[in-house]
């Protein structure tokens, strides 16, 4: 698979052999785990062993749920009780799932700024990042139509909200949602649908996580220092890299071990933490909840939706030069949706020759101010949309843009990198020495 | 290789087998709720078992109630129906069997190991003809008095046995009991 | 009626996600619920059997009156970690109950497999959930996570319903509505539910108004979580099992590259 040189697999009897001429999927298996990966990956590479924990969780826990739940507007609120008072661990297993939903998108944003700041993106990995975006964007299209599934007053406002967005869609926005929610409001055909694509999506989602793995197995992982892997011979490659299997997979798995004492720790103590009491009253199409707040996952982009309301001039210019085509429901449904675009795009926008942040004195701050902007969205998105948090949603939704449109492609010009060390070896050699006294090391 | 590197080696391998244990451990904890939450639900379980109150059936009448999905009989036989269910001699029997889920398998279809009581006036039986699954009709129907199936004509006498047509086996006896004077548990 | 009253139990608290200050919620629908402390609370928190024994009179003698419990099946009133009831206790109980029968097309009373009956005679919501439906408080900074000790508030706020009347009432719409401080619009359309004495406990047990909020609010925290001590047990269990397994790959990882970090200079 990969362009670096490393062992491959050799069929040695028979059987091995004559499975290898018909189907190589043992080299295949071989060449994924054996992969020579770069020695001085840091504790940010570990996301994406649980982020396939996550998904491999979610779609078995999910498999099992819908053994017991029942697709139907008059009957799911009860099945899901169903399942929380009758099924054998069925409590167990919906909150393992819901909770499942959290852990998911927490290590994909651990993920995400991971490789912002690494510039995983950049030439030649920018399919393996385009391939994650989409990932991403599927994964909140199922977390969104599974929180909908409980029929709770969450459940339902939220499809009504979020099917909403589409309406805006000058001229044909109304026709959009009718046909996303099969009538005029949110009701049982709603609830079918979003089964049957909660259900299909994430097998979708596993595609693409191959086709993930198989891009940067091509390319070879990214690392802390954004130096490529030697790969001229064996012997350059063997001092850079480690194999994947057992080096990377150990480490990764210690760490998803600590990752779920503490997600049992939620499971078991507090399980309701990441909902809202609100899904806990059947969906009531007559009486809206005072605070409609989605999950915690979709609050920045959410603050970004609410943040550019009519007074704001870029929304009454942008009013101004469309004849009013683009009002200020319309424009905030484009700024929450181009929010997500403008990450797709950056390794286009990023203009420097640098990879690793870590070498870029100026992006770092700026880096370190999105982060923070990130938080405070997802703070400001959970907030009522008036006053001080309208003002404070406004300005972090401004810096999102401008961090990729303006800084991303000016900074490349304007910064001065620092020196980067020549290979991985000597960045891993820098954190740990060779041993020089062969006595000490008997100890 | 000095004694130093063996045992540093050894406790390498302890380490290496605890951790795989451990592993294997909680791998095979969080295996077992995907397994058994595909046995019967606390709700179906409890309805394995069930209490019928029979104190308002007369002599000559019977009570169908659901149970596990399928019609159960009880009926309270007159003196005349449990004459002519004791009556008869086991040649003229097509299934020599009790089908009594309470009783040994092996025991031959006299009246007395179908019935629950000892005088015969409570008959209990799953109303589910052994032919094809029909569920027969009751009321002194058919040749011999007692159950009549009506999907492919087979006679059953008064004490649920075939007697005649399609059907290879007596209607089956469920696990059947008084817990009190006028309540019949099943199951 | 029904929608009414739906509505302005929706509008009651309606707890941020991640609990996020509620300091910061509208200042007109901002209340205090006072922590009480309750047997069930925390990691190792278990239900008081006697306490929910007591809690389910009253709610017989007194809710049940308007107030469903539609999801809870009688049975389970005899689960262990439970109200723990003997089989013949729970039939006992069930009995007291008319349930319809939609085979019989008529009411009859309940058998054990049944659930509590709903009650839509006067509109009021079903309880079976409610202590999980409403949140009492969101600290410590907004973040929830005092949750994890003393619970997210849901019994303490129906609790302070149940006990924090000011005996104001007044007319509206054709309906009376009585004051109460723990209630985010201030008035509310249940009387005042409990008293001083109101019901007496066949074993003695101490009744103010106090005392009967407190036994209703444990077991209807049941009503809502009954699988809430096993589930402690296994999130304990579980727990402890992951610490092991994180020092045992801590310390496998830590030999694994060992060598790999230490390599001799070449």
């Amino acid at each position: 698979m990969a362009g670096i040189p490393h062992d491959r697999y050799e069929p040695k009897s028979g059987m091995e052999r004559w499975l290898h001429r018909r189907l190589p999927i043992v080299s295949l298996l071989y060449d994924t785990l054996m992969i020579p990966t770069p020695r001085n990956l840091n504790w940010m590479w570990i996301w994406g062993i649980v982020l396939t924990f996550c998904l491999v969780h979610q779609i078995v826990t999910g498999i099992v749920l819908a053994m017991h739940y029942t697709p139907h507007a008059d009957m799911a609120f009860a099945s899901i009780e169903h399942i929380m008072r009758n099924v054998n661990s069925g409590w167990a297993l919906r909150y393992l799932h819901t909770n499942g939903a959290s852990l998911f998108f927490l290590a994909a944003y651990f993920h995400l700024f991971r490789g912002l700041y690494y510039g995983s993106y950049k030439e030649p990995r920018e399919i393996t990042w385009i391939i994650g975006m989409l990932i991403y964007v599927l994964m909140m299209a199922t977390a969104f139509m599974g929180y909908v599934l409980p029929w709770g007053q969450m459940s339902f406002w939220a499809a009504t909200v979020i099917s909403g967005l589409f309406g805006a869609i000058p001229g044909i926005g109304d026709t959009i949602q009718t046909w996303l929610l099969g009538g005029p409001a949110v009701d049982n055909a709603t609830l079918n649908r979003f089964f049957s694509l909660h259900y299909l999506l994430p097998f979708v989602i596993a595609g693409l996580v191959v086709v993930h793995i198989w891009a940067f197995h091509t390319t070879g992982n990214n690392n802390p220092t954004g130096v490529e892997v030697r790969r001229t011979s064996r012997a350059e490659v063997d001092r850079d890299t480690v194999p994947f299997w057992p080096y990377f997979v150990i480490k990764d798995l210690f760490a998803l071990a600590v990752i779920l004492t503490v997600f049992f720790a939620i499971i078991g103590f507090m399980p309701n933490y990441f909902g809202h009491p609100d899904n806990y009253i059947e969906a009531n199409p007559l009486a809206t909840p005072e605070h409609i707040v989605p999950e915690w996952y979709f609050l920045p982009f959410y603050a970004i939706l609410r943040a550019f309301t009519s007074d704001v001039w870029i929304v009454q210019l942008t009013s101004f030069i469309t004849g009013g085509i683009i009002g200020a429901k319309f424009f905030g449904v484009i700024a929450m949706f181009g929010s997500i675009f403008v990450m797709i795009l950056v390794p286009w926008l990023d203009t420097s020759y640098v990879r690793s942040g870590r070498y870029r004195p100026m992006f770092k701050w700026w880096f370190a101010l999105l982060v923070l902007d990130f938080i405070v969205l997802t703070w400001a998105g959970s907030r009522p949309a008036e006053g001080i948090y309208a003002i404070i949603a406004l300005a972090g939704a401004a810096y999102w843009f401008i961090f990729f449109l303006i800084v991303l492609p000016i900074l490349g010009v304007l910064e001065k990198p620092l020196k980067q060390p020549k290979t991985i070896e000597e960045d891993f050699r820098a954190h740990y020495p060779a041993v020089k006294d062969t006595a000490t090391l008997s100890r | 290789m000095s004694e130093a590197n063996q045992v540093e080696g050894t406790r390498r391998d302890f380490i290496y087998y605890a951790t795989a244990s451990t592993g294997a451990i909680a791998g095979g904890a969080a295996v077992w709720p995907l397994i058994d939450q595909m046995n019967p639900s606390a709700d179906v379980q409890a309805l394995s078992s069930i209490d019928v109150d029979v104190s308002g059936i007369d002599p000559g009448t019977q009570l169908t109630v659901k149970w596990l999905g399928k019609p159960v009989f009880i009926r309270r036989r007159t003196q005349t129906e449990i004459d002519s269910a004791r009556g008869i001699s086991m040649e003229d029997l097509v299934d020599t069997l009790a089908r009594n889920g309470n009783i040994d398998r092996e025991a031959i279809a006299l009246d007395e190991n179908r019935s629950l009581d000892e005088s015969g006036e409570w008959l209990v039986m799953v109303g589910v003809c052994s032919h094809l699954g029909c569920v027969p009709l009751g009321d002194e129907a058919g040749e011999f008095g007692g159950w009549f199936c009506p999907c492919h004509g087979s006679h059953y006498d008064t004490s649920g046995r075939i007697r005649k047509g399609p059907a290879p086996e007596n209607l089956e006896v469920p696990k059947a009991a008084f817990i009190d004077e006028s309540t019949i548990r099943l199951g | 009626m029904e929608h009414s009253m739906a509505h302005k139990h929706v509008v009651i608290l309606s707890a941020l996600f991640l609990g996020f200050a509620s300091s910061c919620l509208a200042a007109g629908s901002e209340v205090h619920i006072e922590d009480v402390s309750f047997s069930f609370e925390g990691p190792f928190g278990t239900f008081d059997q006697q306490q929910l024994q007591r809690g389910l009179v009253v709610y017989q003698e007194v809710c049940a009156a308007c107030h469903g419990l539609r999801y809870v099946p009688f049975r389970t009133l005899g689960d262990e970690g439970g109200v723990g009831l003997s089989a013949n206790a729970v039939k006992a109980f069930a009995s007291n109950f008319e349930i319809f029968d939609a085979e019989l097309d008529d009411f009859r009373p309940a058998i054990p497999t049944d659930h509590f009956p709903e009650n839509d005679s006067v509109g009021a919501p079903d309880l079976s959930l409610m202590t999980k439906a409403r949140a009492g408080f969101h600290g410590p900074a907004g973040t929830g996570l005092a949750q994890l000790l003393r619970g997210s508030g849901g019994p303490e706020y129906l609790a302070s319903i149940l006990v924090n009347y000011t005996g104001e009432e007044k007319e509206e719409a054709g309906s009376i509505l009585y004051e109460n401080t723990a209630f985010s619009g201030g008035w509310l359309s249940m009387a005042p539910p409990l008293s001083d004495g109101l019901v007496e406990y066949a074993d003695g047990s101490p009744n103010s108004a106090h005392d009967l909020a407190m036994d209703v609010t444990a077991f209807l925290t049941w009503a809502a979580e009954p699988k809430m001590m096993v589930r402690k047990r296994m999130g304990l269990t579980a727990v402890a099992l992951l610490i092991l397994l994180s020092v045992l790959l801590y310390l496998t990882n830590k030999r694994l590259w060992a060598p790999i970090k230490n390599q001799r200079e070449t």
